[in-house]
């Protein structure tokens, strides 16, 4: 007997779940679908957010300036492993690519671990937004609402970016073709840059406000990371309107299952991600050229 | 690995064995860590074969890992099963035969989406040890009270329950998983393995059944982890659910990186690295987990700068140093004068195809259309057997799109396609090739890292031993005739004094012949030559039209080429290409004073042709 109260505020968990990897997989896709490096960094460059956030919070007490200490610190490591190390991997074959990027992550995380250690740190939820809200079918907790008005925000706010502007546009046709983008006399290394920037920030963002709802711990990025991939593969790498389906249909998988019994949520997401794999191969949204 | 000394590795790898346990402590190590480093070392063979031979790069190898350990010490300690080598054999078939059903759905896949594939398999194995399976598995306990091995040899009872004995046992294990993978190396399927990473897509055109080889070197992979699993829970007495942790993949990755891709002993050398640095910094500095900190910070440094790794490393600083000596004798040899009409090249196989009258290859209303653009359309095409057709067109006329659909790169969006009286329209590459049609690339298509005779035993191995077979332990230089096919090619296509150089370091001269060579080396009864003359000198021109014409002896060539002086000296008959049409087909001399051909080229302008 399927408690409806329970599936409904189920539901919503996955579509909060959702929204947060629909964000996560985004970065991760238009720094492939721009540069063509897989990120195996992403999940450290979350987890590195909620941590840049939770040392602006503990100094400062405000959790405006934590989100905005998290998202920027880690678009700044962005853009200097960018230019430092990814760079010289552009012409290197793919592997060496997933290598570097995940010694990177490696990295990342012992160096938290080195001055943090490896106990999970909290951060609460600013204080207008503590207790629950009731929506007169159900109680939800306040923060976990206001989440998800803002990450939808963040994502509107990448789509306008990238759909609205004239540096979008530049993105968004480096994914299709990096080399006439070149050829037609853009800097497409400045632009590599932003881009692995926003991506990146785009993850950090991710991790800070994650942070009230779920506590930060060096290995985090781990889980977020495998979930990102399949959010990618169900969507379709290098898409935009990809990530975000494939990341709803992740977190509603998860949040769903876990009703069941949790054991079973990654099971499922896997059986989703192989099913997509036989009926379209390339994705929901992608096409065989991204690749 | 040299021929004269057939065993040399082995034997040096024996003694290493034998004398590790006598030299390593006075290094530091404690005898559970040298165990642990063989456990790593074997576990990474496997790796090694997936990744560093074939260039797949899984993230997921601890669920192969996690499921060879967890069978094995399930049936030793959860039921009456006593026999422990028998219990670790099963388990690494378990393995096996999960990486076989994990393949089929890895491997539809390549690059990044193969990464990202095996990433979430082996979580989703993670999972199903915890919760559904845990009942079975221990959960988060894990398996204690696995049994070590005794083997009762009737005058003698052999027990390996302390750390030196135990070091045997796990040496004797490694050692035998060495020489297995030496000998799957050194097979045509390592042969096959090393081109599908340097060029899956010439392999697969060279009649390999890439797919099958792939999912070779994956099942391989997964029975080393299986069996290594295996012996990791024999070894502590106890199966850690760790086993099936991402970082176990991360971990056996790293530790191959380190030492050296590709080399086997990489994962071994890395192993070494990785758990001394672990126990120096935690016993020795007490510095807790910085070790790992340190660790991602040198295979960062190893990824950017030493791309082979450690092993890599002293490799190529031994051949730097070998090869000097050898450099001026084969100058000397190049500059004699190179006749190929003196050599005889290998007679196109008959592969019992009926040989009717009537031409070799036919199509009949081939058409290709991309979108609204149609490439080619209703184009129909009949070449006899024996004959040299030349297909000339302005750029864009279709031609290689023409070629890439006879090949059965590209399926025509209608038409048929007939060789030697088969239907081969809706057949693959690998096929096609095996019946004996292939092509010579407009732009080279060779295996980079590998040396020429390499690139040519590749080519002739398609011709010796069909789409798919298995033999992982035999040896190539066991392959009959491959030998002398590849000396008779490479001194077909004048490549005799380069045959032990890597491609990367050939002339862009000598690249072009050898890519004529790897479609030479297959044997084929129709050779496609795709721009052969491109970007050659006079003189190679010359030398390379009379190669083709002493090729062409006993079989039927089709030759697209904008250098038309050569192109209407070799051939018999030419087909003009306009807009994806046939616009007209004639003997050479027909085709300098048509006036179409002419209004095709020069746009209208009139008067005989150069």
């Amino acid at each position: 007997m399927i408690n409806w109260a329970n599936f409904i505020s189920q539901c919503f968990n996955g579509l909060v779940l959702g929204a947060l990897l629909a964000l996560i997989s985004s970065g991760l896709t238009i720094i492939y679908g721009t540069l063509g490096v897989l990120n195996l960094a992403h999940g450290a460059m979350f987890m590195l957010g909620g941590y840049a956030g939770w040392l602006a919070y503990t100094y400062t007490d405000s959790f405006l300036a934590a989100v905005v200490a998290g998202s920027l610190f880690v678009m700044i490591v962005g853009v200097v492993i960018e230019r430092l190390i990814i760079r010289h991997f552009y012409a290197r074959p793919q592997e060496d690519q997933l290598l570097v990027t995940f010694g990177l992550g490696i990295v990342f995380v012992e160096t938290v671990r080195f001055f943090f250690g490896s106990l999970s740190r909290t951060v609460p939820p600013p204080a207008s937004l503590v207790g629950i809200t009731h929506l007169g079918f159900m109680v939800y907790p306040t923060y976990r609402l206001a989440l998800l008005g803002i990450v939808a925000v963040a994502l509107l706010l990448l789509y306008f970016v990238l759909y609205r502007t004239r540096i979008g546009m530049i993105v968004r046709a480096g994914i299709e073709d990096s080399a006439m983008v070149d050829s037609l006399g853009i800097d497409v290394y400045k632009i590599f840059m932003l881009v692995f920037g926003i991506g990146a920030m785009a993850a950090g963002f991710a991790g800070i406000v994650n942070a009230p709802v779920v506590s930060i711990a060096p290995d985090v990025g781990e889980a977020i990371l495998v979930q990102t991939f399949v959010v990618v593969v169900i969507g379709g790498v290098g898409s935009f309107p990809g990530a975000i389906i494939g990341g709803l249909i992740a977190g509603e998988i998860i949040s769903i299952t876990s009703m069941f019994n949790p054991g079973y949520s990654y099971i499922m997401l896997f059986v989703a991600m192989t099913l997509v794999l036989v009926l379209r191969p390339h994705g929901l949204l992608g096409t065989a050229a991204r690749e | 690995m040299n021929i004269n000394r057939p065993f040399l590795v082995e034997l040096v790898t024996a003694a290493a064995l034998i004398l590790a346990p006598f030299l390593l402590p006075y290094l530091g190590f404690s005898p559970s860590t040298i165990n642990r480093i063989l456990i790593w070392g074997l576990f990474g063979i496997g790796f090694d074969i997936l990744f560093g031979y074939t260039g797949l790069l899984s993230f997921g190898q601890s669920a192969f890992y996690g499921t060879g350990g967890m069978v094995a010490a399930y049936l030793l300690t959860e039921t009456s099963f006593s026999y422990v080598m028998a219990a670790i054999v099963i388990g690494a078939t378990v393995a096996g035969v999960v990486g076989y059903v994990i393949g089929q759905i890895a491997l539809r896949r390549t690059g990044i989406y193969f990464a990202m594939i095996t990433v979430a398999i082996a979580e989703v194995f993670f999972f199903v040890e915890f919760n559904p399976l845990s009942a079975y598995t221990g959960g988060e306990n894990g398996l204690p009270g696995v049994p070590t091995p005794v083997f009762d040899l009737g005058f003698k009872v052999l027990e390996f329950n302390t750390d030196w004995t135990m070091y045997t046992f796990l040496a004797f294990w490694y050692f035998v998983g060495i020489v297995i993978a030496l000998r799957i190396v050194r097979s045509p399927v390592g042969a096959i393995l090393s081109a599908i990473r340097d060029n899956p897509l010439r392999a697969a055109a060279l009649g390999h059944n890439i797919h099958g080889y792939k999912l070779t070197a994956f099942v391989v992979a997964a029975v080393y982890a299986g069996f290594a699993g295996g012996l990791l829970g024999v070894m502590q007495g106890f199966m850690p659910p760790e086993a099936f942790m991402f970082d176990t993949s991360g971990q056996v990755l790293m530790q191959t990186a380190i030492g050296g891709a590709g080399t086997l002993f990489g994962p071994l050398v890395g192993a070494t690295v990785w758990l001394y640095l672990s126990d120096f910094f935690q016993n020795t500095l007490h510095l807790g987990a910085t070790w790992k900190l340190v660790l991602g910070v040198v295979f960062v440094l190893l990824v950017c700068f030493l791309r082979r790794g450690m092993v890599g490393a002293i490799v190529d600083l031994y051949r730097l140093t070998g090869s000097r000596s050898k450099e001026s004798i084969e100058t000397a040899v190049e500059s004699a004068l190179h006749n190929p009409a003196a050599i005889e090249p290998m007679p196109a196989r008959q592969r019992g195809g009926t040989l009717a009258p009537g031409p070799i290859l036919q199509a009949h209303g081939l058409t290709k259309r991309y979108g609204g653009l149609a490439a080619n359309s209703d184009i129909d095409f009949a070449v006899n057997p024996g004959e040299i057709r030349g297909i000339i067109g302005p750029n864009g006329a279709g031609k290689s799109t023409f070629f890439k659909m006879l090949t059965c790169e590209i399926a025509p969006s209608s038409g048929r396609i007939m060789f030697e009286g088969r239907d081969i329209t809706r057949m693959g590459v690998s096929e096609v090739c095996q019946l004996g049609l292939t092509k010579s690339y407009q732009i080279n298509q060779l295996f980079d890292r590998l040396t020429v005779r390499r690139n040519l035993t590749i080519a002739a191995l398609g011709d010796a031993r069909g789409t798919f077979r298995l033999d992982l332990f035999k040896s190539l230089h066991s392959v009959p005739g491959l030998n002398e096919q590849v000396e008779r090619t490479a001194a077909l296509v004048n490549l005799t004094t380069r045959l032990d150089r890597p491609v990367s370091e050939l002339a862009y001269g000598e690249k072009r012949r050898l890519e004529i060579g790897l479609a030479l080396a297959t044997s084929p009864s129709l050779l496609l030559l795709d721009e052969p003359l491109a970007g050659m000198s006079p003189r190679e021109r010359v030398e390379t039209v009379a190669l083709l014409k002493s090729i062409a002896r006993g079989r039927t060539m089709i030759v697209i080429d904008h250098d038309m002086d050569s192109l209407f000296e070799l051939v018999e008959k030419v087909t003009v290409l306009q807009e994806g049409r046939v616009l007209v087909e004639g003997i050479p001399r027909e085709i300098k004073t048509n006036a179409k051909v002419q209004e095709a080229y020069l746009g209208g302008v009139h008067g005989e042709m150069a």
